[in-house]
């Protein structure tokens, strides 16, 4: 359902910072898989994850969301089909407006925008029952402001968002990354909970080798723009830590030198 | 005495129309509009050129509006359509209205004397001195801060408040967020130019020169407003910002009456505008000298 064609992007090119960041990234993604996207820093993680996006525009290739072209398709009209979870927890919300507030904008992602009430009291009263499921008590702070929030309660009440108004597919890009293990762990659990709960597509970029052998249903290995590694089903479910770091040196006739993703 | 601060509280509401426009530029969009320096003078302008050919004056002043809504959709497609800086958007559109108004004028100063004006029903009723312009003043305010307060608490107003929040956010949500700048930047000048054109017709005259430094009015307006009224909620808000550019006429009459030269308003203004926009460095400093021996460790 999601199919990116040979997609280049080149930053800054024809400068000394020319950083090659998607060379030939090809990936094809079935209905309901759950992508762990594994990689050394500057591998294409992230640059793949805000190409689907629409973030900036690719050099080359092509992206086809259900067989619908959207290479063209501009940042805010794609995120009708797209939810997104970020790195940074200030990233997601508006810290100025409140919770209510927040999950009504996402409640009208690709839908159009009137001069009907922002929030009305029906949908109060579902985002009530939504929050108590996150298990943080924010469905009694539903008048507070995002931004008194801390990173973990913002990713989680991000992820709701992502996923309030069912994307076609859900993109996380190192949303745990920012937060301490515990929360870590929370916010991961949820995410998978949501995405089971709703039958989702997702893709998770991580920098924890383990997260991404235990999540999921399908492993990609990223490197100089290009997966080098994908592994699905059967293999996925039986692998560890030592067959994977194996595999990588096998393929790429280098050692996986990368202290984040060792030491995690 | 009386006559002073009434005169001064009517101009205040007259100018809180612009402080409310500044304040949707400035706090909800996050971006600071100089287009409005053009815009008062346009609303000025157009209202002063087309009341002095004899139109109806509350026509001339909706025309003054909509040429003000003109003059922010350009600022606004300055920036966001060809990537210009905002700040710089809007001074190149300040800029260019400044000719445009002189070719709206035909000359730099047009005066409304003896002429039908938006105020001359209430003086023909036989109100006096600054109470016509002080009771349209009131319910113009009213109307727009209630107008305001229902736009930004709809699905669009919601989206440009969170464009003004967090534009990686918005259009994650997918808010197209260039035309809630666009928009945000229109009804703000939209505004001011209804301010402007109100102003003119108070003052008896419009001139090319009269949005000179008025920008910096209206952040000593919104921010007076803001430290003295509180800005718990959006409705509290919006009377504070028009509170406090009636607060800020008063104290200019004051300090005047008081005997300063009228040259130096703006340098009072500017050095107002510095210490309140200062207020979240110095206060911490000054606390610091106070506290410094005694709360050691806190």
């Amino acid at each position: 359902m999601l199919d990116i064609n040979q997609v280049y992007k080149t930053f800054n090119a024809g400068t000394i910072n020319e950083k090659k960041a998607l060379t030939g990234l090809d990936i094809h993604l079935q209905e309901g898989d759950f992508v762990q996207v594994i990689g050394g820093n500057g591998a294409g993680k992230s640059t793949m994850l805000n190409c689907l996006a629409g973030m900036f525009p690719v050099d080359q290739g092509t992206i086809q969301i259900d067989g619908q072209d959207v290479t063209r398709l501009p940042e805010f009209k794609r995120a009708k089909l797209i939810g997104r979870v970020f790195q940074d927890p200030m990233m997601g919300t508006a810290a100025n407006m409140n919770i209510e507030e927040n999950l009504a904008l996402a409640l009208r992602r690709g839908e159009k925008r009137t001069l009907r009430w922002g929030v009305t009291n029906k949908e109060r009263e579902r985002y009530h029952e939504l929050l108590k499921t996150l298990g943080l008590g924010l469905e009694d702070r539903m008048t507070n402001k995002v931004g008194l929030l801390s990173g973990g309660q913002r990713q989680a009440l991000t992820l709701l968002m992502a996923t309030l108004q069912k994307p076609r597919i859900l993109l996380l890009d190192e949303h745990t990354a920012a937060l301490d293990p515990q929360t870590a762990a929370k916010v991961l659990e949820l995410s998978e909970k949501i995405i089971a709960d709703n039958h989702l597509t997702a893709m998770m970029v991580t920098h924890n080798m383990k997260d991404a052998i235990v999540h999921g249903n399908r492993l990609v290995m990223m490197q100089d723009g290009h997966i080098i590694l994908d592994i699905a089903g059967e293999e996925k479910k039986h692998l560890t830590v030592e067959t994977l770091l194996e595999k990588f040196s096998q393929i790429s006739g280098s050692e996986l030198a990368n202290d984040r993703m060792l030491l995690s | 005495m009386l006559d002073i601060i009434l005169g001064a509280v009517a101009l205040g509401l007259l100018w809180a129309i612009m402080s409310l426009g500044v304040y949707i530029t400035y706090r909800v969009l996050d971006v600071a509009d100089l287009t409005v320096e053009g815009t008062i003078a346009l609303g000025g302008a157009v209202a002063a050129r087309f009341i002095s050919g004899g139109m109806n004056p509350w026509i001339a002043t909706a025309v003054a509006l909509a040429a003000g809504l003109l003059g922010g959709l350009c600022t606004g497609l300055l920036h966001t359509k060809l990537k210009i800086p905002a700040l710089l958007s809007g001074i190149l559109t300040m800029i260019a209205l400044y000719s445009i108004n002189l070719r709206v004028m035909g000359k730099s100063n047009i005066p409304l004397l003896r002429v039908k004006t938006v105020y001359s029903p209430l003086q023909d009723m036989g109100l006096f001195g600054s109470f016509p312009s002080l009771i349209v003043g009131v319910i113009i305010v009213v109307a727009v801060a209630v107008i305001l307060y229902w736009f930004f608490g709809t699905e669009i107003g919601s989206a440009i408040r969170a464009t003004g929040n967090n534009q990686n956010m918005a259009r994650a949500q997918g808010i197209n967020t260039s035309n809630m700048i666009i928009l945000g930047l229109v009804i703000s000048n939209g505004l001011v130019a209804l301010s402007g054109a109100l102003i003119a017709q108070y003052q008896s005259f419009a001139d090319v020169q009269m949005g000179t430094g008025s920008i910096v009015i209206g952040l000593a307006s919104l921010i007076i407003g803001e430290v003295l009224f509180g800005t718990r909620t959006f409705k509290r808000t919006l009377v504070s910002v028009s509170l406090g550019a009636i607060i800020y006429r008063i104290i200019i009459a004051l300090v005047l009456k008081a005997g300063m030269d009228a040259n130096d308003l703006k340098l009072f203004t500017a050095v107002t505008v510095a210490i309140c926009l200062s207020m979240p460095m110095i206060k911490p400093a000054v606390a610091g000298l106070f506290h410094s021996k005694n709360t050691t460790g806190r």
